[in-house]
């Protein structure tokens, strides 16, 4: 079964979530893989949310904050680049590919900067798709 | 006049957007309004737009949650069809007569179910359509509008006007609301004040023939091409020519039709809105259709509004449309299809003709008869260009004390103007009126909640087509379909728009039929319409938190425009993962705390002492922060203002005033240097002159740190003695410096620092300062010769005037483009001045005594410091980011924090003290509330999970967690954490950090995001999954 490759954004309130909204006032386009998930803030998506999402079949997951220094709850997103490296170790262990998570910074106004992230992501599981099915076919 | 004569109430004359706001306004602060409206329904002139600039939203979803509040107040009462017919009595206390007109439908009986529409047999032109379609005899003025009740146009209607015949609306009506004997009644109400918000109308060009609007049917204006433009439009968003309904392949703009024209018609002024919306009618036929040629024929481009430079640039560069700098003065058939033909003289001084399907002619705004009639009824004095006559240190004053004035009837202007006017208006009556607030104020009793924890989730989704935003994308249909199969979902419905008045009443009627216990929504964005919904929630009687929008429009449909399945495809999981996040939301209380009733201000300039003063009278308590020793700011270099009024005079007055004011404490030679708290209680600490830190409690803040001026690095500015700014020049004029006194050759020279590369932007004053100054040399010494090299002149409004003169009195004008500057050389004793003249097409040589150079307004370098202290977005340029362009222009996302004067962009003193006002009145809205909701999205902690191992206490930003040890039923000691909910704001930093799942944000649970997650991946359920 050819099953529809999605990817999950957890999308912070202030800074991406609303950059998302400005790329649709801007009618900026990108692949419709992407699935927002709306958080307070970065800092609020735990590991295991993360896991959970590709346990249940995502190509990929983002955690898209405010950018360093600017979060709305002070250094929300400070938490979520420490968490960061926890998920990657993780995920190497549990056999996901390290391209499959990927954590980014925009603020509300860098919608161009928000659509770039998810073009770079999907072609970055693209890769990793065709290399894992080269594998499989090897 | 003793207080207890004054009435708490207060008329708002007009309905538009100007007027929405001054009584949206006046409501929360305490009074009880009329609004006033002539025709069926409020709105005015917004709701015909397709899109706003620069922003370009669609205007009805915009103005539509407008609409929904002001026909919702509990203390706004809305008179349609109804006329002021006099006014009597004194500030406080005014008497007047309003007059209802007919409407021949009864508003209590009729539920818009538009059957008398479909049957009434006779058609006429819709003028909401500008007369490009028809509407019936009884008729909806919009489908959105509010109130949402049928009238019968009695011009129109064969049954009013020949007794006996027709009728059938009466027959048919389920109701029986229709009463064709109806009266005209009128009413006699005592108010305080009155805001006369009293609108403009379009001129008309069929008057005069030379553009040939109707009499060829493919020269239409700019208002009926936005209808033509509008998803809701009868042409449903698809332009063709209305000849022959061929496709549109070549559009010529004609600007400035019935303004900047004495002798077609006495529109002297200019109308200011009009370069602005024909560039976004350009670029928004443009964006249907790339392929279409669109020229916009112009005298000069007049977008110096907040990032209106840009969006001009951006229609040029990347929509290719073309802009010509000239005046077209005539159209003329060609052939016998529809072309039209027109002459020109092109920028090179070639006679060009050029053949186009379709001419928009850019028609100017002009105060009705009507109005100026009734002006003159009640005795308020209007300027020769027949609008308001105002002072530019009083700009929401009449002359008549106790009426006040805003929106386009003070001049033409914009929807940001028009909104800032209808607050400024409003935080001026609060201040006169202020020992009256809530005398005549009715409080509605709080809702009566249902108790559903124990009921099964009975989900309602509504679908919103956003005329064709959505729609036009998405297939609604199959969406509607879908979210129907999915569990708990008891009841689907589609609407046009969704956050339209009617659709409330709806979903209203809906949730109570259906029974239902929560609400998606799939629409736009929760960010802008989620308080509106959760509204309808709480009328409905439900918890305003069971409520969850799926966001299918910015977020997919466009997004994804260019692939509809895809769209479909992803809007399905939206709306599941809405579905399944809200089928677990529990109902929340918000958490009310009282405000400090006290505002900060920041920036002693005229825009701060202004919202400080008025604050004050509204009975607030004033912390105004100067970091100078002295009041003023920038205007302290100011010596008038553009219609001549005395500024040093003005600023003495108001410091004084300020200063004399038991409300207001200034602090000098002060600066913010650190800020904690949130909207209704900020402790900001500054640092005084003394280098003493204080901290302040306030509720609410206004940011009006001013901006600061240009040094220019070009022009051999600072090298040549007689090269000189503006600024420094005023002041040399003033005391007749030799280099003036002697001068027999001026060169004023525009745009320095402003309109380039690196400050896109217009700095909007200089125009207008330039021609003033050379006025005044010209009249002092006629003799004198006075050149003002520009590369567009700006005099927007009615300031057009000063340029007429000028031109009058032989000052010369000379047009230079920005990669061909003048080039400026010392020679002997003076300045040589060389520049291409584009008239005379060579080069001209200019021997000038003095070079004056129109320098930018910067913004503050302060305001990066300010702006991350109160988190607050700049711009590109650095100046303070208003929560929107459109609608909330002194406003930002960060709640209790507002913005006025040139921190926020660069603008003349009356515009200033207007947004100063506006932002008074935002600060006192909310002060006047007394106490604030916070957001009930805090953090629980689940005592079965967590065990006290105090991790999120470490990660707690606002240190709201603490560890307590408690006994259990057996005795043994527990530990676990508890959480100041006033203080938590919900960031759920300790979710993501906790080991146990012990501690979650209510509206952001684990189980929440798992679901959503579950269903945005789970695409088996999927009706073409299953296949």
């Amino acid at each position: 079964m050819n099953r529809e490759q999605k990817i999950i954004a957890f999308c912070c309130n202030w800074c991406s979530y609303a950059a998302a909204d400005l790329a649709g006032i801007s009618r900026l386009q990108y692949p419709a893989s992407i699935r927002i998930i709306r958080v307070m803030c970065s800092g609020m998506v735990h590991p295991e949310m993360v896991m959970h999402a590709l346990a249940q079949g995502a190509a990929g997951v983002m955690i898209i904050g405010c950018h360093l220094g600017e979060c709305h709850y002070i250094k929300g997103n400070e938490m979520a680049l420490a968490r960061a490296e926890v998920i990657t170790d993780t995920l190497e262990d549990l056999g996901y590919a390290s391209e499959q998570f990927q954590l980014t910074w925009v603020s509300s106004a860098e919608p161009e900067r928000l659509v770039e992230a998810f073009r770079n992501m999907c072609g970055r599981l693209a890769v990793l798709q065709s290399e894992q099915s080269a594998d499989h076919i090897m | 006049m003793s207080d207890n004569t004054m009435s708490g109430a207060v008329m708002v004359v007009g309905g538009g957007i100007s007027g929405m706001q001054a009584a949206l306004d006046l409501a929360d602060l305490g009074f009880l309004v009329y609004l006033v409206e002539k025709t069926g329904a409020i709105g005015g002139a917004m709701p015909q737009y397709n899109k706003v600039f620069p922003t370009n939203d669609c205007s009805m979803c915009i103005i539509a949650p407008k609409l929904v509040e002001c026909g919702r107040h509990p203390n706004i009462t809305i008179m349609t069809l109804s006329q002021v017919v006099d006014i009597s009595g004194q500030a406080g206390d005014f008497t007047i007569r309003v007059r209802k007109y007919p409407r021949y439908v009864d508003t209590s009986k009729c539920i818009a179910c538009g059957q008398c529409s479909a049957q009434c047999p006779k058609s006429v032109d819709d003028s909401f359509n500008s007369n490009i379609a028809k509407r019936k005899a009884i008729y909806i003025k919009y489908p959105q509008a509010v109130p949402l009740k049928y009238q019968i146009d009695p011009e129109a209607c064969l049954r009013i006007n020949q007794p006996g015949a027709c009728g059938v609306c009466a027959e048919i009506c389920p109701p029986g609301a229709i009463n064709f004997d109806d009266q005209e009644h009128d009413h006699e109400l005592r108010v305080g004040a009155v805001v006369m918000a009293l609108g403009f109308q379009t001129f008309d060009p069929s008057k005069a023939k030379v553009w040939g609007h109707g009499i060829y049917p493919n020269v239409i204006t700019s208002l009926q091409f936005e209808r033509y433009l509008s998803p809701n439009g009868p042409t449903d968003g698809i332009l063709t020519r209305p000849s022959d309904g061929e496709p549109v392949k070549k559009i010529a703009f004609l600007q400035c039709i019935g303004s900047r024209d004495k002798n077609r018609c006495n529109n002297e002024y200019c109308s200011s809105v009009c370069c602005m919306y024909a560039i976004k009618e350009a670029v928004m036929a443009k964006e249907v259709n790339p392929e279409l040629e669109v020229s916009i024929f112009h005298m000069d481009m007049r977008t110096s509004g907040k990032e209106f430079d840009r969006y001009y640039e951006r229609a040029r560069s990347e929509y290719g449309v073309k802009f010509i700098r000239s005046r077209i003065h005539g159209v003329e058939p060609k052939g016998t299809k529809g072309d039209l033909r027109l002459h020109y003289i092109s920028p090179q001084g070639k006679q060009i003709e050029e053949i186009v399907d379709l001419v928009v002619l850019s028609v100017g705004l002009e105060t009705p008869d009507s109005m100026v009639k009734l002006a003159e009824t009640i005795g308020i004095h209007m300027t020769p260009d027949r609008f308001a006559s105002i002072s530019a240190f009083m700009p929401v004053h009449t002359s008549r004390k106790g009426i006040f004035t805003c929106g386009a009837f003070n001049g033409p202007r914009d929807i940001p103007q028009s909104v800032i006017g209808g607050s400024a208006a409003a935080a001026s009556v609060s201040s006169l009126l202020a020992s009256a607030r809530n005398t005549m104020t009715k409080t509605t009793p709080p809702s009566i909640e249902l108790d559903v924890r124990l009921q099964e989730p009975r989900i309602g989704v509504f679908v919103c087509h956003c005329g064709t935003n959505i729609a036009g994308v998405i297939d609604v249909e199959e969406l509607t379909a879908y979210a129907k199969t999915l569990p708990q979902v008891v009841h689907v419905a589609r609407n046009l728009f969704t956050c339209a008045q009617d659709t409330q009443d709806l979903i209203v009627q809906q949730i109570r039929d259906n029974g239902l216990n929560r609400i998606v929504v799939a629409a736009c964005t929760p960010r802008t319409h989620e308080p509106l919904f959760r509204k309808t929630l709480k009328s409905a009687g439900i918890n305003e938190y069971l409520f969850e929008m799926a966001n299918i429009r910015n977020q997919n449909a466009w997004v994804h425009n260019q692939e509809p399945e895809t769209a479909t495809r992803k809007a399905k999981d939206l709306v599941k993962m809405a579905v399944v996040k809200v089928a677990t939301q529990t109902a929340l209380k918000p958490l009310r705390i009282p405000i400090t009733p006290s505002a900060l201000i920041i920036g002693g300039g005229v825009a701060g002492m202004t919202a400080a003063l008025n604050l004050a009278k509204q009975e607030f308590h004033i912390h105004l922060v100067e970091k100078t020793s002295q009041l003023g700011g920038n205007a302290l270099h100011l010596f008038q203002t553009w219609n001549g009024e005395h500024v040093p005079r003005f600023l003495k007055e108001l410091s004084e005033e300020v200063l004399n004011n038991p409300n207001i404490e200034v602090f000098y030679n002060s600066t913010v240097v650190e800020v904690a708290g949130h909207v209704g209680n900020f402790n900001t600490t500054i640092k005084t002159g003394t280098n003493r830190k204080q901290t302040i409690e306030h509720g609410a803040t206004i940011i009006t740190t001013g901006a600061k001026r240009y040094i220019p690095e070009e022009f051999e500015y600072g090298k040549i003695p007689k090269v000189v700014a503006s600024i420094e020049f005023d002041k040399l004029h003033m005391h007749n410096e030799t280099r003036v006194a002697n001068g027999k050759s001026f060169v004023f020279i525009q745009c320095v620092g402003s309109r380039n590369k690196e400050r896109p932007y217009c700095s909007k004053s200089c125009c207008t300062h330039s021609i003033q100054s050379a006025i005044k040399l010209k009249k002092e010494v006629p003799s004198r010769q006075i050149y003002i090299l520009y590369r567009e002149i700006r005099t927007y409004g009615q300031r057009e005037r000063i340029y007429n003169q000028a031109r009058e009195l032989g000052i010369i004008f000379i047009n230079y483009e920005l990669h061909g500057p003048p080039k400026i050389s010392r020679e002997d004793t003076g300045v040589l001045v060389e520049v291409w003249d584009h008239v005379l097409h060579r080069p001209l040589e200019i021997k000038a005594d003095m070079v004056i150079l129109a320098a930018a307004t910067l913004a503050s370098p302060e305001a990066v410091e300010l702006a991350n202290m109160f988190k607050l977005p700049l711009n590109a340029d650095g100046f303070f980011q208003e929560a929107h362009a459109k609608l909330r222009p002194m406003d930002f996302n960060v709640d209790g924090i507002f913005v006025a004067g040139l921190a926020h962009y660069p603008k003349p003193l009356e515009e200033s003290i207007s947004q100063a006002l506006a932002a008074a009145a935002k600060a006192g809205r909310l002060l006047a509330r007394k106490e604030i909701a916070l957001e009930p999205n805090t953090a629980l902690v689940d005592p079965e999970r967590c065990d006290g191992c105090g991790l999120c206490i470490d990660v707690c930003p606002y240190l709201t967690i603490h560890l307590v040890t408690y006994q259990d039923d057996d005795g043994s000691v527990k530990k676990s954490v508890t959480i100041n909910q006033a203080l938590c704001k919900g960031c759920g930093i300790c979710q993501g950090t906790c080991p146990k799942r012990g501690i979650t944000i209510s509206g952001f649970t684990y189980n929440q995001i798992e679901a959503q997650i579950d269903a945005a991946l789970c695409t088996e359920l999927t009706p073409e999954a299953s296949l």
